[in-house]
């Protein structure tokens, strides 16, 4: 059977879209001239000030474009659905942010992304631009504790982003964004789960089928395979299990602060978010744990796939800051 | 002994282009076993966009280094993702190994050949036995070398490779992942073919089937 979308053809859905959200948000957005996939801030890149690029494949939205601003990234390249981008708009990106002070390039920890931004890099260096990267793990599902540089980002790219952007935008220096990045990227956890599954604008077949009384633990973002497949249990069960895994890695302190995020993979509706919102509260104060500052929406998403994920960022006195930093993208502002 | 041209290149990617896009479901359910689901997509973009450039040059002022660098090119730009960079690479080192050559004779083609076996597996930083299209690849590159070696005619070679890749591929089926987004699966994927190795396989069959044709 094949599902229903509102496209035109599979294959225009991405340009499409971004044509879209240039319309929508032309005080935050512009694209690279003859690059309609490098997707550049309007008053993010300034002389001086480390450049923050991110990026990734598209299907994900408001991930990544819609973090693309001041106080936030300064650039995010985009790709088909579901993969990488091609080198030529990361170098487009990079490029139009370049302040002099270094490019950070930042992205989940997915192979082909790895292999295209490597080599943008590889190729940025030929132009004497100066680029580093960070890579985000938060996804606790997708490799154990110890191999934590195995692990994929996922919807805790935007609470990562959110800092390192800030501390772009706060001038520090290279090395001490890119420490910042990765700090932030250390202290920050995400688990999902899926119920139903996306299916591609250009196949619009089913990605993977699951039965009518099951849950994917651990879901990937990408509708690919998760640790387990579990019967489906009530919101509160289902909290507690992502709730447990993250809290057992955290290590947290009764009386640390946290900034939570609840994220629809699509169309999981706002109503049962709040439901796990309401236990994830319950089980952060059982841990004498603080909410910071909280997110619940689609910030990450996989098409239409249904479910959600938790992120729990551990926050100090650093990342604290950094996350209350003013930003104005086209998803929030501070 | 036949030397290939540019033109015969051109018909070559044509011919990888249409076999994997007969392929194209089939690769995209192998990938939804382990993985996104989108690799024969993926594949199909990049192979239709290859032939495409490919076929726009000029055959009479083209030497083959350019058209693979074209193929690369192409390829790349059409797909991103991870066979984006690993065939983009591919098709690059073949370039490099014909530089300077007008044409091809059967050696020159083999070079080529295990050039890009050799450029996938530097790209992608991969072994054989980690459930990837090296299992497919560095078999088949091994297999045709080591016939040539032998003095065995170029269209038996590649009769040798398409072999290895196809028992390659087959391998894949009972090992772990250690690359990619089927990595983070463990033994989930253990039974499932590895989509990569499956439409590395279908290409170094086109390939087998080109050389038959020019030389057989």
């Amino acid at each position: 059977m094949k599902t229903k979308k509102l496209i035109n053809a599979g294959a225009d859905a991405v340009d499409e879209m971004l044509q879209g959200v240039l319309a929508a948000h032309p005080e935050h957005l512009y694209a690279v001239d003859d690059m309609p996939r490098a997707i550049i801030a309007r008053n993010g890149p300034r002389q001086g000030k480390v450049g923050l690029v991110i990026g990734g494949g598209s299907g994900h939205e408001p991930t990544f474009l819609g973090y693309v601003g001041k106080g936030l990234a300064d650039a995010a390249a985009i790709g088909n659905v579901f993969a990488s981008p091609p080198p030529d708009p990361i170098m487009a990106c990079a490029k139009a942010v370049d302040g002099g002070a270094g490019v950070l390039f930042m992205y989940g920890n997915y192979a082909g992304d790895v292999m295209n931004f490597d080599m943008a890099v590889e190729m940025l260096a030929l132009d004497e631009i100066e680029v580093r990267t960070v890579l985000t793990t938060d996804d606790v599902a997708s490799a154990p504790a110890d191999q934590r540089d195995k692990r994929r980002g996922v919807a805790g790219n935007v609470f990562i982003f959110k800092a390192a952007g800030a501390a772009c935008d706060l001038l520090y220096s290279f090395d001490e964004v890119e420490r910042a990045a990765r700090h932030a990227n250390a202290r920050t956890y995400t688990m999902g789960v899926a119920l139903s599954p996306c299916s591609l604008p250009q196949t619009l077949k089913p990605n993977f089928l699951i039965g009518e009384d099951e849950m994917e633990i651990g879901m990937g973002i990408h509708g690919e395979p998760g640790m387990a497949r579990e019967r489906l249990g009530t919101a509160d069960a289902v909290t507690d299990e992502l709730m447990n895994s993250i809290l057992k890695e955290m290590k947290a302190e009764r009386g640390d602060r946290v900034a939570v995020l609840v994220n629809s993979l699509g169309s999981t509706p706002l109503m049962e978010l709040y439901i796990m919102m309401r236990r994830v509260k319950a089980r952060l104060d059982e841990a004498g744990l603080v909410i910071h500052t909280s997110l619940v929406g689609n910030y990450c998403t996989s098409l239409e796939m249904a479910g959600a994920s938790i992120t729990v960022m551990h926050l100090d006195d650093e990342l604290q800051r950094l996350i209350d930093h003013p930003c104005d993208c086209a998803m929030f502002a501070r | 002994m036949a030397v290939i041209t540019t033109k015969d290149l051109q018909h070559l990617f044509a011919l990888i282009a249409e076999d994997i896009s007969a392929q194209r479901d089939h690769l995209c359910e192998l990938d939804g076993a382990i993985g996104d689901g989108d690799h024969g997509l993926a594949m199909d973009a990049g192979c239709e966009a290859a032939a495409k450039a490919v076929g726009a040059l000029d055959t009479t002022r083209t030497a083959p280094t350019a058209v693979f660098n074209a193929a690369a090119k192409a390829f790349l730009n059409a797909v991103g993702a991870s066979s984006g960079p690993l065939y983009a690479t591919a098709f690059m080192r073949a370039g490099a190994a014909a530089r300077d050559q007008p044409e091809l004779t059967d050696d020159d083609f083999l070079r080529a050949f295990a050039a890009m076996a050799q450029g996938i597996q530097e790209r992608g930083k991969a072994e054989p036995g980690e459930k990837t299209m090296v299992d497919a690849w560095k078999p088949a590159a091994d297999a045709a070398l080591e016939a040539r070696q032998s003095g065995t005619p170029l269209p038996q070679c590649f009769d040798m490779a398409e072999q290895a890749a196809g028992q390659g591929c087959e391998a894949t089926k009972d090992m772990t992942a250690a690359k990619g987004r089927a990595s983070r699966l463990g033994d989930r994927v253990i039974g499932h073919i590895d989509p990569g190795a499956a439409s590395a396989f279908i290409i170094i069959a086109s390939i087998t089937k080109f050389v038959r044709g020019v030389d057989g």
